[in-house]
């Protein structure tokens, strides 16, 4: 059976949920029932990169004819293999049902993948990220192979310019620009880095784009690397990525011994070669200088700009910094054009996002929409909505550095501009939808926990100013908010975002003035009446408790139950530990008879 | 371009930042982090103005023509207070009792800014303990900002990478290596104390001044290094008639223009306000020394050294004159030995360590200093070190080398041990002991043979090339390589790397000079400078390093036997007969006897002996020899600030007063006369040695009497063309490098530019000799003395000054692991070191800085002697010592 590939999602996703029992259990079938013929092991089963849905994993894709199976169990392999590829039988209780509960089976009209646009994750998911010839199959290195031999390095830039690609690292820089900054900097020596040292937690992207489609990334690198004038590139991924670490070192290998890196690149007289940089796990090195002393071996700390890296970069020469996701939009622009890239997106942001979308819908996992979509569009359409029937509370876009964006914004076309005006920002694109039990105070504590936490230390008003935010805001959730600590943290807030030195400061007070923006009362409530609308701060709720009259004894909350803090004997009433208790809610949820409240 | 401040305009120069612009113009702008010294670290944040409506970092912000600026705007003044609010919220408020009240930014900003405490609390407990591990530097973590100016001024301006930031965002910390503290076995700071220089506050802070005052209870005096030639500017600290600690001086053009100095500069001081110090004249009779009256004092060295005369003649009195007293003491000394005993026996211990150099570059360039400035070395692009351990011995060159290799310069080390700057090394090379010639005339064969050599300016500039020619060329590196056991690959990497400079330089101390063959390793120098083009430029030049504060000036202003001041000498007519008229006096046409030769004549041509702030019981050679001179003879006089191990053994005792007691001049290492300021008033009855002497000298009959230092050195300028142009108005600042002709002159950065001294360069042959006293099976061990960071030459002055004795305590001979193992000697163990001259105990300190068969003693030491087993074999040219080579056998002691 000729074209015939079985896709198996091996993306760190679907690994952890099992992918890889089921691919032993699809080869070992296909050995007992005779099938190696037919599907030769080596040629059919492709472990590729994560395609996205990962609350739908492990995943598995069956080509050419799209067949989606997820949420497989291992015992599920054997009626695929009995059904689908010794009888030709779509599995339709395998399938994945639609929001009106049909069964779908091509994977690119299941929900999740219907309203994507991907071209920054046109592979991941679909190829064999080992393979260089899976990607050459796809069109790999046709891109610089056409750069080298029919461009000159001002047609390019010309041609991101006109693309009006913008960074997808956060700060939405005109990508075109900086190549340009870059190319006209003097300097003998020059570099070309890639930043996938992706800290935002949540945010997995880039991370997707290395372990599933390498090669796009070491591409669009040589041709920036030709475009600025670099002979050396490197890409620096954070350590807590070892999949991606290894797919892309042996990427590396092969573009090398392809002569696709390394000297006289399709014979035109260009070299470029690439090294990984494997950072130690700090959140700041995903800012650029910081992530330039870094790769210099120095302390990973942010250095003043300007000058900027365009200028004055890695070993003080001029060096271009682009994120992974960035650079996975080079090779379609070149070889669909910039007009065809400008016509997708709103007016000033061009293309398309990818977002990491997590929380509390139905659909976690990895999305790519033009820009311009609404939030209603990614939350209810792709990810199914919020778990439950409960109602959607907030969304906080762009991370710790980010915002939350209430419901009456739902409806907003998300670009850069517009998220910027209501105070929120696209990011690197993690995007985690809150429902009606998330204390906005506590989320706002969580997101500074977290860059305070990474804060380098460097400048005062970062180290010691999220301190004290941080202290403020753990004072009110534990119902010791004094009066004043609302203008306090305004006042403080906007004074780290003025004073300090690199983004990770500008950025760490925005969770903060964000929710107090759109929910104040909620702090009021915290600070004046010592008690948490939404029942989660434990110190002012206090634990939930259990009302023997109603508990049937049935043990499901003690299950559910992720911290063990309830015990009890079936058919008994159960107790909480309230000392365990962390006042997740999930409990109240899982009780059949509302005996916990 | 101009900008705008405060709705004025102003004068901008691109690259100039915001704050340089404000500064230039008195406009005030806080900052905590930034120095003009250092890199901009943008860390503080105080330094924020409002541009454009918002607020920038005006220390990182560079001008652009047109901008607006405000600097005192609500918004900046609310944005400044809410950092300062910040870091008072992480600060003990515990000026009462803080070392650093008075002289702390924070608190000078607190005061400005009117915040008593922080609104969002104080800090109460402390976060950090105190470290506090070694005798130099307590460090309070509590206090610290981190503003991260230690971290620059150690990783940019010292390069000795010490210290660090730790942890991270709240938690961090300003740390050394593995958390062992700053004297933990993998540390490697040198406790140059330049960190607290930088601090704002009182994180960092001197142990031994703790408690002992604050900023504003101090006089402060900018004087001159009283330690080795670099001439390091200093600012001393008095309260109360004592010196209480050492500031660093911020000047453009100084040898240390960045506040550098060593930790003997920082805290080498203690020996000024010693209780050892000596406060009275003492006269031995009966073998003990009693206290006596200047008048007894001084009449009976009168009565003895006219009665010496009377009966031996002029010439049986001979004078050691001093390498660490100033120009015009040593001025007034070498006039007092020459006009008033009537001799040119007048020498110092320049005898011991450059004399080679003195006799080597006259005769090759006709100037016998530092052809180059000490700044010159941060552009060099190829430098060369050899037998010179600046990282100990001239710490303040050692980083200045260390930041030249961080702007791309290469580096050749040739040195028998394992030097700090070996392992920074491009071509490193461990020659053997005493077989320099032949290693230089090595490298001159490979630049030769490969037709490297710089052809215009042999022709132009040199004559004997030809005579160089033939006899480097037997010197192949095969051969060479045997004489030096230098690989022949890397002599041809060395000579490669060399020839390659456009900016060569060459470093050398004594380990090129004290050698037996000491002025031919000086010419091979010479030699090599001149074959690479590498003279009369920036950034070249033959660089001999000089090791006492003064030894450049003690030689220049005559101290020597056979020059007048400015090396005018003694035996041409002209010379005594201009110094026969200005002083009034009939003059010796003989050229006098040298340090070494003195003591050998000792007790029997030379009788009596005069010496000022000299210790030739440890810096001679063979000590037992110096001793039984000394006692052999009829009369010794020592003038001293302490009675060290040579004054035991005088008649006479005089107490003189120290550097930080007197004004004057010395002259440093790159010709550059600087000041020496009086701090405090000299202990007891002690006095100014140009004031004995004078007083002597009167009472010898002869009229010679000064008001001031300054007056001497108008003496000085009138009689010696190179000082012609030296006063001491002209001094304030950075003084003046000679030749200085006139007070027109603007001093002299560097050498020989268009023409040698003497015209041109003079190509010397020289050949390979081997050292005089070579390891054989009795004494197998080939022993070289010398002298390490924390000790300065016998001592007298570091061993008296606290914590760097508490730091460094005890003697020790250098000892190769593995023939340490053959002998089953351990680290630390006592160990017997027995030349053919003598023995002496020290420990063991074993490792892999000397090779095998070779050991290493430092020479301050008075309990273990390094000098009982030195060799007085003299340079036949120079009459230095070769105090490099001794052969010598080593066993444990056992207890």
């Amino acid at each position: 059976m000729a074209n015939k590939e079985i896709l198996i999602c091996t993306g760190t996703g679907c690994l952890s949920s099992g992918a890889e029992d089921i691919e032993a259990r699809l080869v070992e079938l296909l050995k007992q029932h005779d099938l190696e013929k037919e599907y030769p092991v080596k040629e059919v089963i492709k472990k590729t990169g994560c395609l996205g849905p990962c609350s739908l994993g492990p995943t598995m894709i069956i080509m050419p004819e799209k067949t989606f199976y997820g949420r497989l169990q291992v015992s599920d392999v054997e009626i695929i293999v009995e059904e689908h590829l010794m009888k030709g039988e779509v599995v339709s209780s395998l399938l994945t049902e639609d929001s009106h509960h049909h069964p779908i089976e091509d994977y690119t009209q299941i929900d999740f993948m219907k309203g994507q646009m991907r071209i920054a994750l046109r592979n991941t998911g679909l190829l064999d990220p080992n393979s260089i010839n899976d990607y050459i199959a796809k069109d790999g290195y046709k891109a610089l192979h056409k750069v080298l031999t029919e461009m000159s390095q001002e047609q390019v830039i010309e041609e991101i310019k006109t693309s009006q690609l913008r960074g997808r690292g956060g700060a939405g820089f005109p990508t075109g620009l900086k190549w340009e900054f870059t190319r006209k900097a003097v300097g003998d020596q020059k570099y070309v880095v890639c930043n996938a040292d992706e800290g935002d937690p949540g945010a997995f992207m880039d991370r997707s784009i290395l372990e599933g489609d390498p090669h796009s990334i070491i591409e669009a690198m040589t041709i920036a690397g030709y475009s600025v004038g670099a002979g050396q590139g490197y890409v620096y991924v954070r350590a807590e990525y070892p999949l991606a670490v290894k797919n892309l070192s042996l990427a590396i290998e092969d573009a090398r011994l392809a002569g696709y890196l390394g000297e006289d690149i399709f014979n035109t007289g260009f070299k470029f070669d690439l090294e990984i940089r494997v950072g130690a796990g700090a959140f700041v090195c995903g800012e650029e200088t910081a992530l330039i002393a870094s790769i210099e071996g120095e302390r990973g700390q942010p250095r003043p700009k300007p000058p900027f890296p365009a200028n004055s970069g890695l070993w003080g020469k001029p060096t271009l910094i682009n994120n992974v996701e960035t650079y996975a939009n080079i090779v379609p622009i070149i070889l669909q054009g910039s007009s065809w890239f400008n016509s997708i997106g709103t007016e000033t942001s061009k293309g398309t996002k990818v977002f990491a979308i997590a929380g509390d819908v139905n659909q976690t996992g990895l999305i790519e929409v033009p820009m311009g979509t609404t939030l209603r569009e990614i939350i209810f359409d792709i990810a199914g909505g919020i778990p439950g029937g409960r109602e959607f509370k907030a969304a906080q876009t762009g991370g710790p550095s980010g915002g939350t964006i209430p419901p009456e914004y739902l409806d907003l076309p998300i670009d850069y501009e517009s998220l910027k005006k209501i105070g929120a920002i696209v990011g690197s694109g993690g995007l985690i939808v809150m429902d009606d039990r998330s204390c906005m105070v506590d989320v706002a504590r969580y997101f500074l926990d977290f860059t305070q936490d990474e804060s380098c230390g460097k400048c005062i008003p970062c180290r010691i100013g999220t301190k004290r935010m941080l202290e403020i805001l753990e004072r009110i959730t534990i119902g010791e908010g004094q009066s004043g600590d609302i203008d306090r943290l305004i006042s403080l807030g906007n004074t780290i975002k003025e004073t300090s030195l690199c983004g990770l400061g500008q950025t760490a007070p925005n969770p903060v003035l964000s929710t107090l923006q759109f929910f104040r009362d909620e702090y009021e409530t915290h600070i004046n009446e010592k008690n948490c609308p939404a029942r989660h701060c434990k110190a002012l709720v206090g634990s939930y408790t259990i009302d023997p009259e109603k508990c049937v004894g049935c043990g499901l909350c003690a299950k559910k139950c992720p911290v063990e803090a309830i015990k009890g004997e079936k058919k008994q009433p159960y107790k909480i530990n309230s000392d365990k208790c962390t006042v997740c809610g999930v409990c109240v949820t899982t009780c059949p008879v509302d005996a916990i409240s | 371009m101009l900008i705008n401040i405060n709705h004025r305009q102003y004068e901008a120069q691109p690259g100039q930042t915001i704050l340089d612009i404000a500064r230039a113009n008195g406009i005030e702008i806080p900052t905590l982090c930034h120095h003009p010294a250092l890199s901009i670290a943008g860390a503080c944040r105080m330094c924020v103005v409002e541009c454009d409506n918002r607020l920038v970092a005006s220390c990182t912000t560079p001008a652009r023509d047109g901008m607006e600026i405000l600097t005192d705007s609500k918004r900046v003044i609310g944005g400044r207070k809410t950092i300062l609010d910040l870091i008072l919220s992480d600060h003990p408020l515990d000026c009462m009792t803080c070392e650093a009240n008075g002289d702390c930014k924070v608190q000078d900003l607190a005061y400005q800014y009117d915040l008593r405490e922080s609104s969002f609390g104080s800090k109460r407990e402390s976060r950090f303990s105190i470290r506090a591990d070694n005798p130099f530097l307590e460090v309070d973590p509590d206090k610290c900002i981190l503003c991260g100016r230690c971290v620059r001024v150690d990783h940019e301006i010292q390069c000795s990478y010490a210290i660090d930031f730790v942890h991270r965002g709240f938690d961090s910390i300003v740390g050394t290596p593995f958390e062992e503290g700053l004297d933990g076995d993998n540390s490697t700071c040198v406790f140059c104390g330049q960190c607290v220089e930088m601090c704002p506050t009182g994180a960092l802070t001197y142990k031994p001044s703790k408690g002992k005052g604050r900023d504003y209870e101090f006089q402060k005096i900018v004087t001159t290094c009283p330690y080795c030639g670099v001439g390091c500017q200093l600012e001393l600290h008095v309260k109360d008639n004592k010196v209480i600690k050492v500031g660093s001086v911020y000047q453009v053009g100084s040898p240390n223009p960045v506040g550098e100095t060593c930790v003997k500069g920082r805290f080498g001081y203690g020996y000024v306000n010693h209780e050892d110090r000596l406060t009275t004249p003492l006269i031995k009779r009966n073998g003990q020394f009693e206290e006596v009256s200047w008048d007894e004092a001084l009449d009976y060295v009168a009565q003895k050294l006219i009665q010496i005369k009377e009966i031996y003649g002029s010439k049986a009195i001979a004078g050691f004159s001093s390498a660490k007293c100033t120009n015009e003491e040593n001025y007034v000394m070498q006039k007092f030995i020459r006009a008033v005993v009537g001799t040119n026996s007048v020498d110092h211990c320049a005898r011991l360590c450059h004399a080679s150099t003195v006799a080597g570059l006259a005769r090759a360039f006709g100037s016998g200093a530092m052809t180059n400035s000490i700044g010159e070395v941060e552009e060099s692009d190829v430098i060369f070190v050899i037998g010179s351990n600046p990282t100990e011995n001239h710490p303040v060159i050692g980083s200045k080398i260390k930041r030249a290799l961080k702007k791309g310069a290469k580096l050749i080390v040739a040195d028998p041990r394992e030097i700090e700057l070996t392992g920074l090394a491009d071509v490193a090379i461990y020659q053997q002991p005493g077989t320099d010639v032949a290693l230089v005339n090595g490298l001159m064969h490979v630049i030769i043979q490969e037709g490297l050599y710089d052809q215009t300016f042999v022709e132009e500039r040199t004559v004997n090339f030809e005579l160089l020619e033939s006899i480097v060329a037997g010197y192949n590196p095969e051969k060479v390589s045997a004489i030096t056991r230098v690989p022949a690959k890397d002599i041809i990497r060395a000579a490669r790397l060399f020839a390659s400079a456009n900016k060569g330089s060459i470093y050398y101390a004594m380990g090129i000079t004290q050698h037996k063959t000491g002025t031919d390793n000086v010419l091979s120098l010479a030699n090599l400078a001149m074959l690479t083009g590498n003279l009369g430029r920036e950034s070249t030049g033959v660089n001999p390093l000089r090791g006492q504060n003064n030894v450049q000036g003690a030689c220049d202003l005559g101290a020597l036997p056979n020059v007048y001041p400015g090396y005018q000498a003694v035996n041409l007519p002209e010379n005594k007969a201009k110094f026969e008229k200005a002083w009034g006096t009939q003059l010796s046409d003989d050229i006098g006897l040298t340090v070494v030769e003195i003591l050998n004549a000792a007790g029997k041509d030379i009788k009596g002996l005069y010496i000022m702030g000299e210790n030739p019981v440890l810096s001679d050679p063979d000590q037992n020899h110096v001793i039984a001179a000394l006692e052999s003879l009829d009369l010794l006089v020592v003038q001293d600030i302490f009675l060290t191990e040579t004054a035991q053994y005088a008649d006479v005792v005089l107490p003189a007063a120290s550097f930080a007691e007197k004004n004057g001049t010395f002259t440093n290492t790159e010709r550059r006369i600087q000041r020496v300021r009086k701090a405090i008033d000299a202990p007891g009855q002690s006095r100014y040695d140009w004031e004995i002497i004078c007083d002597l000298a009167q009472r010898m009959d002869y009229a010679m009497s000064y008001d001031s230092a300054a007056e001497i050195m108008e003496e000085i300028a009138e009689l010696t063309p190179i000082y012609g142009g030296i006063h001491f108005d002209r001094l304030e600042g950075t003084g003046l490098q000679w030749p200085c002709s006139s007070r027109e002159h603007q001093g002299t950065k560097f050498l020989h530019q268009g023409q040698f001294t003497h015209g041109k360069g003079k190509f010397h042959t020289v050949s390979y000799i081997p050292p005089a006293e070579e390891p054989d099976s009795e004494y197998s061990y080939l022993l070289m003395t010398g002298r390490m960071l924390y000790h300065f030459h016998t001592g007298t002055m570091s061993r008296r000054s606290p914590a760097i004795d508490q730091y460094e305590p005890d003697a020790y001979v250098e000892i190769n692991l593995a023939d340490a193992k053959r002998l089953g000697i351990e680290d630390g163990e006592r160990v017997r070191v027995t030349s053919r001259r003598g023995e002496v105990e020290t420990y063991a300190r074993v490792g892999e800085r000397v090779q095998e068969g070779q050991l290493f003693m430092p020479f301050h030491y008075a309990e273990s002697p390094a000098n009982r087993l030195t060799n007085p074999v003299l340079d036949v040219i120079a009459k230095i010592p070769e105090l490099k080579v001794s052969a010598v056998k080593l066993e444990k002691v056992n207890m």
